[in-house]
């Protein structure tokens, strides 16, 4: 789950991360209140879960209150890689002298709590891994070890990333405060860039970044507020709030499978056989016949719909329960556009006994599914 | 031979009394795995499949002499059984559960490396030694005994592909679904050193998808280390990125995480990757030694 960086900041305050919180208006007058009771000048930035702000003209410094007013309402007119910007963060500008990178992320490769560096600040720091790689640090630490973190052990991190011993000090401490702030709230990423030093040797958060581990959700019910559920697809939203992972796509053919690595590979068949498939959407791996029915329902409200493909190879999901849930779903919605179905795997024959005389076309396997879907979704 | 898991695994089922714990009880059962009990706090003195029930993971494997556990516990009291299991001599857990906490499972995956318990899982289908003993949820019709070893991150795209072999004549020595989380206990690396070490595997079908660089890192090892050849599939060519396409791992980070640029990177490495399931059997033939016996002739079980 991501966050906005203007909540991220209210995180950063609560667990005492140094930082520019400011002030978040809506619109333009809001936005020279602010600016007049916070003093000129000031930073404007969209509010917006995306990256790229500042390419895209959104970000922006104002040294005079028409300035605010100007580039607020501009800032608000903008919509950056399809996210319309609803919301802007205010903070006082401030006189930077130096700037670094420093982030704490669950790295995969190692599968070790990761805090990276880099003393350049204000990097893309995926490509300066790939093109300096020495010029990045790293601090693996167990979950015991971020629990019991201390300023000693990130010293001498921090004094790579910011040589001035009062300032490493100061990051060290910074650090400290991540790893807390990463286990207490399940974060899946803390990201700080930039890290800067003012012009008062004071070292700060300038933007935050965090994002929530969606599995941890049961933990943190105070998250649910957080989230913008205008940046986010309203299918995909209603998708999980029934514990189905649904993604919209462009194309004409639905498809409804389960597990989301067959789901991947449905998709690609349909596009193999030059098919265009409408969206992602994993069933799970469970056998609720209620999930089946709200599957396709989700799948029917888009008209560009013209097929649908259900491809279910039954291990903890058994065949029979998805037959019946599609089945309970047809009496109470009209299906309008032909569906193939393909059972195969645990209680299969039971399943398709099921669906026999239903209507609906079956396909011995994967490929031929998919071909046939394609193909009714030509005809259409 | 198989690697993991063989006639000597003793196997008890965290989570037993559950709806699926049970259903799967049966069912590896029937495959001729050796259940010997199962786990559930709170109804120890009950009895699941035949099988007895303790409260505690300890409690069952003194009693039972257990050397495998497999999680069927829900997600929010995962962490707790992991690291019960952790606490035991067993050798393997497979996790079948999925949605747990990432943290949980790296603070139970690093007390099961201390006490050298492999996990493989979360968020698996488990492991299946063709014709000898299953362990996890895959079906157990598709198997077929052979001599091609399976490793993937997908649990049905798993069934899907072992399906595809079996149906082309290709049988299985072992298949490892090794689970969609960004932190997994097994990774293809740990398997692959197994499988070149097994004398009853002759190839390798590795299964793939968007995200993380484990393919690659997979590759390359095969490269420099080993003499048996890796057929690939991997997942994913019309994933939009930025997008979580249902596994917590699968997500695109970088532009080196999406499936056209893993395909690209394995086979610039030798290794051929199938655009579609049905085609993996062909493959393989084409990169088997000619004399090798791919399918050992004995009848599938379990029906």
């Amino acid at each position: 789950m991501k966050i906005h960086e203007y909540q991220a900041k209210q995180l950063f305050d609560k667990f005492g991360i140094p930082t520019t919180s400011g002030s978040v208006a809506l619109t333009p007058e809001e936005a020279v209140c602010m600016a007049q009771a916070m003093g000129l000048p000031v930073v404007l930035k969209a509010q917006v879960l995306t990256g790229g702000r500042g390419k895209a003209g959104g970000v922006r410094i104002a040294r005079s209150l028409d300035e605010v007013r100007e580039f607020a309402g501009a800032i608000l007119a903008l919509t950056i890689k399809d996210f319309a910007v609803r919301k802007l963060l205010i903070t006082p500008a401030i006189n930077i002298c130096s700037e670094s990178y420093l982030g704490l992320l669950i790295d995969r490769g190692v599968s070790k709590i990761t805090f990276i560096g880099c003393a350049e600040g204000g990097v893309e720091i995926e490509e300066t891994a790939k093109t300096s790689p020495e010029k990045i640090l790293r601090l693996e630490l167990t979950v015991k070890q971020a629990s019991h973190l201390t300023e000693k052990d990130c010293l001498p991190f921090a004094l790579k990333l910011l040589p001035k011993k009062s300032q490493a000090n100061d990051a060290a401490k910074i650090m400290v405060l991540m790893a807390k702030m990463f286990l207490d709230q399940d974060c899946s990423l803390i990201e700080i860039n930039p890290l800067v030093v003012d012009d008062a040797g004071k070292v700060l958060a300038l933007d935050a970044k965090v994002l929530f581990d969606d599995n941890a959700q049961f933990r943190h019910p105070e998250h649910a507020s957080m989230l913008d559920l205008d940046s986010e697809d309203a299918d995909e939203i209603s998708a999980r709030v029934i514990h189905l992972t649904f993604v919209r796509l462009d194309g004409n053919v639905g498809c409804m499978v389960n597990g989301a690595g067959l789901a991947m590979a449905t998709m690609d068949t349909i596009k193999y056989f030059n098919g265009s498939p409408a969206n992602f959407l994993d069933a799970g791996g469970s056998s609720d016949p209620a999930k089946a029915a709200a599957g396709l329902k989700l799948i029917l409200s888009d008209d560009r719909v013209k097929a649908i493909f259900i491809n279910i190879f039954g291990g903890i999901t058994r065949c029979d329960d998805i037959a019946k849930g599609i089945l309970a779903a047809r009496e109470l919605f009209e299906v309008t556009v032909p569906v193939v179905i393909r059972l195969e795997g645990t209680n299969e024959k039971e399943g398709q006994a099921l669906i026999a005389g239903s209507g609906m076309i079956v396909a011995e396997s994967m490929e031929q599914g998919a071909q046939k879907a394609v193909e009714m979704g030509q005809r259409a | 031979m198989s690697i993991l898991i063989d006639n000597n695994t003793k196997v008890i089922i965290q989570g037993i009394t559950g709806r699926d714990g049970a259903f799967h009880a049966e069912k590896m059962q029937a495959y001729g795995t050796n259940i010997v009990g199962g786990v559930t706090p709170g109804k120890g003195g009950e009895t699941v499949s035949g099988q007895p029930v303790f409260n505690t993971v300890a409690e069952a494997v003194k009693e039972t002499g257990a050397n495998t556990s497999v999680i069927f516990v829900p997600a929010r009291f995962a962490k707790q059984a992991l690291l019960e299991a952790a606490a035991s001599p067993l050798k393997l857990v497979v996790c079948v559960t999925e949605g747990i906490p990432t943290l949980d499972v790296l603070e139970a995956y690093e007390a099961l490396k201390q006490n050298g318990t492999r996990l493989v899982g979360p968020n698996c289908p488990g492991v299946t030694s063709a014709g000898i003993c299953k362990v996890g949820i895959m079906p157990s019709q598709i198997f077929k005994p052979g001599r091609i070893g399976v490793m993937s991150r997908s649990g049905t795209l798993t069934y899907e592909i072992v399906w595809a072999m079996t149906s082309g004549g290709m049988g299985q020595s072992t298949c490892v679904g090794i689970g969609g989380d960004p932190v997994i206990g097994t990774r293809y690396l740990d398997l692959l050193p197994m499988f070149e070490a097994d004398p009853d595997t002759d190839a390798i079908v590795m299964v793939g998808e968007i995200g993380g660089q484990d393919e690659i890192v997979a590759a390359n090892y095969l490269r420099q280390n080993m003499t048996k050849p890796m057929v690939a599939f991997i997942a994913g060519l019309t994933a939009p990125p930025g997008k979580r396409m249902g596994h917590a791992g699968a997500l695109v980070g970088g532009e080196d995480e999406t499936a056209a640029s893993k395909i690209k990177k394995l086979e610039s490495l030798g290794i051929p990757v199938a655009r579609v399931t049905s085609d993996i059997p062909r493959l393989l033939a084409e990169i088997m030694p000619v004399q090798s016996n791919l399918v050992s002739g004995v009848p599938i079980p379990g029906g």
